[in-house]
């Protein structure tokens, strides 16, 4: 297929992914927000809501400091702003102009799912949602996107188009889960709060629940919400499908299908497999040991470096 | 101006026997429920994303054009004399582009002013002495016909070079198999769907000689083009690449693609990009939407552009006033679809009718389209008029007139209800290396506002589905 068609086609589900996760990220800033003060409602979740978007510079240069974020500021940033490439609406634009540009790619569902999102994204007024109208509005957006990936998965011939989407669709969640863990582990949880308190379980609770994993949870470990389970969920459990485990599964997957049609391996299959190994090979203590923020961050690189290489090797 | 006719029924209300089962049926269905199907159709054109886009307009990046739910009818043996008259004016037009980049007979026999060719904008001197495969340059045209009375129909305008909407002649028909399936079971509507195997075909028989299956390829300006959603469409139906100039690079005069397998060589490109921008080393050189070398590689024979370069030679609408000699001058026949009678400018004596005449005609620049840079005498008011005059003196050479034509009406629905609106037609021939293939059917363009005779989608016309009986 033509290079500019799986790289469109690549874009495409990484941003649809990536407006997810950021409804996502709302949506668990919005419940801690809820909290009572004892709780540590007077935390900064809706600054941790930033610096888990990965877009705090941009943040920072227009409205102030993280500390001081307002609930105002953060949702019309992450969810409307046309200025913030990486804001909710940008990514649906994106997707949705990607998408029109390799119409002739998609199925007529995966078409109907991302235009139709476009237009009901542009009834939602642009700033100062209620309460009503944010929790509606990340719903419309977690559904549109459940609808994409439906269509994708229900419509798609198996073939190196589908493998491209499906690859953009994991990357871009592997990198989504990583931070969403990292930011738990170093930003969230103020310093006098102790470690297994009430709100360090809350907050662990939420991010279970920002990846729709609380039950999941629940299932594997008959326990209640520790971290390093939460973080063995999240990294290591091949089960949990937004794990780093399983995307890479996926992602090997995907890449191995591309080269088998292809009938030529190449440097993204050898890091895809590299990483995957590691995931397989490692137990969480192992995680622990090296330090989780560090094993994340070093995982965020290393999925970097595998989509500059997908890049070099198909899509340019 | 005089009476217009109308397709479905005459003045004292006596309908034609081709609408007599349409008419019945329009008569007994309620207004609510024709709003509420053209509703319908409106929001699948949206959510399919079926628009376009108007230059310069604010906000209007994608538009809908009005799609009207009542179809427009036209008989078995209509369409016959139709579709004989068409194939034989593009006959001759491919033959006069051929002579006017080859031996120039039509000139030196004087049918044609040299300067209609040597002056006109779109002469490629690149293409003198060039063989194009198969001697073939307008592989794709739209014929634009309006109908005065019930036995005239006239050419009003050739679209040598790219021209479009057969997407919604397309799309056109599946939204009305969808909303009216009663309808079709009660007439024989001749289908329109093989459009894309004919054009396939067409495009496959028109590759330079090579022993391989031919790499067919569409070339569009991009998603910013007003015509962006029917190249994506055609290329959709007919299971070819949509290319970019981006996605195409030319090596040792031979186009290839770049896919995530490697390079993939090129055999014909249906291009839907003017001449200027196909090649920044040829033409324009700012151009970013072209591919550098691309005019070499189709010089070398090795890849075939669809149309060819420099069609639009014909398809401005000086030389069109000379169809009907061209015709007679390269296939000694006598046209069978007349032209609209038309003034040149250009002469002393027909400049001088037109002057006295403006109230009456409709001044067109020979280079204009979409109903851009027209006069309609009738409708304008006298400054309007003066201006125009003005400019006739200033180039007459610049413009044709002609008289305001009864353009027949057909029934359409408005907000008032079901009214006569006044139509056209653009029927699309395609000529391959083997045969020539029109489907029974085109683009019928509907005037929506009352009276108004501009029916092109830029300036608010609207489409509607066009039916041949079978028989």
């Amino acid at each position: 297929m033509l290079s500019r068609t799986a790289d469109n086609i690549y874009w495409l589900t990484r941003y649809v992914e990536r407006a997810d996760c950021l409804a996502r990220i709302l949506d668990v800033a919005q419940r801690l927000s809820y909290q009572p003060v004892s709780y540590g409602g007077s935390t900064n979740e809706w600054g941790s809501a930033i610096l888990t978007a990965g877009c705090s510079e941009l943040f920072v240069a227009k409205h102030g400091a993280l500390e001081e974020a307002t609930e105002d500021a953060v949702v019309s940033f992450l969810a409307f702003d046309a200025e913030n490439p990486a804001s909710i609406r940008n990514c649906v634009e994106m997707a949705r102009t990607n998408a029109r540009s390799v119409r002739t790619a998609l199925t007529s569902d995966m078409w109907d799912a991302i235009n139709g999102a476009w237009i009901e994204l542009r009834a939602f007024p642009d700033k100062a949602l209620s309460r009503e109208e944010l929790t509606r509005f990340l719903a419309f957006v977690k559904e549109a996107t459940l609808r994409f990936d439906g269509a994708m998965y229900r419509s798609m011939l198996r073939n190196d188009a589908y493998w491209f989407a499906r690859t953009g669709t994991h990357v871009e969640r592997a990198d989504n889960t990583a931070r969403i863990l990292d930011v738990k582990y170093h930003v969230l949880l103020p310093e006098k709060e102790r470690v297994g308190g009430p709100l360090d379980y809350f907050q662990w609770a939420s991010i279970l629940r920002s990846v729709s994993a609380l039950t999941a949870f629940h299932w594997v470990y008959r326990d209640s919400v520790k971290p390093w389970l939460v973080a063995d969920l999240l990294i290591l459990n091949r089960a949990m499908p937004r794990s780093l485990a399983s995307c890479y599964e996926n992602l090997t997957r995907s890449l191995d299908d591309i080269a088998g049609a292809y009938g030529r391996q190449g440097p993204a299959q050898r890091l895809a497999r590299a990483t995957q190994a590691k995931l397989t090979n490692h137990s969480i203590d192992d995680v622990f040991q090296t330090g989780l923020h560090e094993f994340i961050s070093e995982f965020i690189s290393e999925n970097n470096r595998l989509g500059a290489a997908i890049n070099e090797q198909y899509l340019t | 101006m005089r009476r217009t006719f109308d397709e479905m029924s005459s003045d004292d209300g006596v309908v034609r026997p081709a609408y007599d089962t349409l008419s019945k049926w329009l008569s007994t269905v309620p207004h609510d429920v024709l709003n509420q199907r053209r509703k319908e159709a409106e929001y699948i054109f949206r959510r399919i994303g079926i628009t376009f886009a108007v230059y310069g307009e604010q906000n209007s990046q994608e538009r809908l054009i009005p799609f009207d739910i009542v179809p427009r009818i036209i008989t078995h043996d209509e369409w016959t004399g139709l579709a004989k008259g068409l194939e034989q004016r593009t006959k001759a037009l491919n033959l006069y582009i051929n002579d006017v980049y080859g031996k120039r007979d039509v000139l030196r026999a004087g049918i044609i002013p040299e300067d209609l060719v040597y002056q006109n904008p779109a002469f490629r001197p690149e293409m003198n002495g060039q063989k194009v495969p198969h001697d073939i340059y307008v592989h794709i045209a739209g014929i634009d016909i309006v109908r005065t009375d019930p036995s005239t129909f006239y050419v009003l305008e050739d679209n040598a070079r790219t021209p479009s909407g057969v997407s919604y002649m397309l799309e056109n028909r599946e939204i009305m198999l969808r909303l009216f399936p009663e309808l079709f079971s009660m007439h024989k509507v001749a289908p329109v769907d093989k459009y894309a195997d004919d054009l396939l075909a067409t495009l496959r028989s028109l590759a330079p000689h090579r022993s391989h299956e031919p790499n067919v390829a569409i070339l569009t300006p991009g998603i910013y083009n007003s015509a962006y959603y029917e190249h994506s469409f055609l290329a959709d139906k007919l299971g070819v690449d949509l290319v970019e100039g981006r996605d195409l690079f030319v090596k040792d005069n031979v186009v290839y693609m770049r896919t995530t397998e490697g390079p993939k060589r090129v055999d014909v490109i249906y291009r839907r990009l003017d001449d200027d921008f196909l090649d920044p080393l040829a033409f324009r050189p700012d151009s970013v939407l072209g591919v550098p070398g691309l005019m070499s590689a189709y010089h070398a024979g090795n890849v075939t552009l669809t149309n060819a370069v420099g069609t639009g030679v014909a398809d401005d609408k000086a030389v069109y006033s000379y169809m009907p000699d061209i015709i007679r001058f390269y296939l000694g026949e006598e046209p069978i679809l007349p032209n609209v009678p038309t003034w040149r400018c250009r002469e002393p004596d027909h400049l001088k009718y037109v002057l006295d005449h403006l109230p009456e005609l409709v001044v067109k620049e020979v280079h204009g389209s979409g109903g851009y840079g027209m006069l309609v005498g009738p409708k304008a008011d006298k400054a309007q008029i003066e201006v125009f005059r003005n400019k006739l003196k200033h180039d007459p050479a610049n413009f044709i007139a002609q008289p305001t034509l009864a353009l027949s009406t057909c029934p359409t629905l408005v907000e008032e209800g079901v009214a006569p609106r006044h139509v056209d037609l653009r029927p699309f021939i395609l000529t391959g290396s083997d045969k020539v293939r029109i489907v029974p059917g085109g683009l019928t363009r509907v005037a929506m506002k009352e009276g108004s005779l501009v029916v092109n989608s830029s300036q608010g016309g609207g489409t509607k589905d066009t039916w041949v009986l079978d028989v």
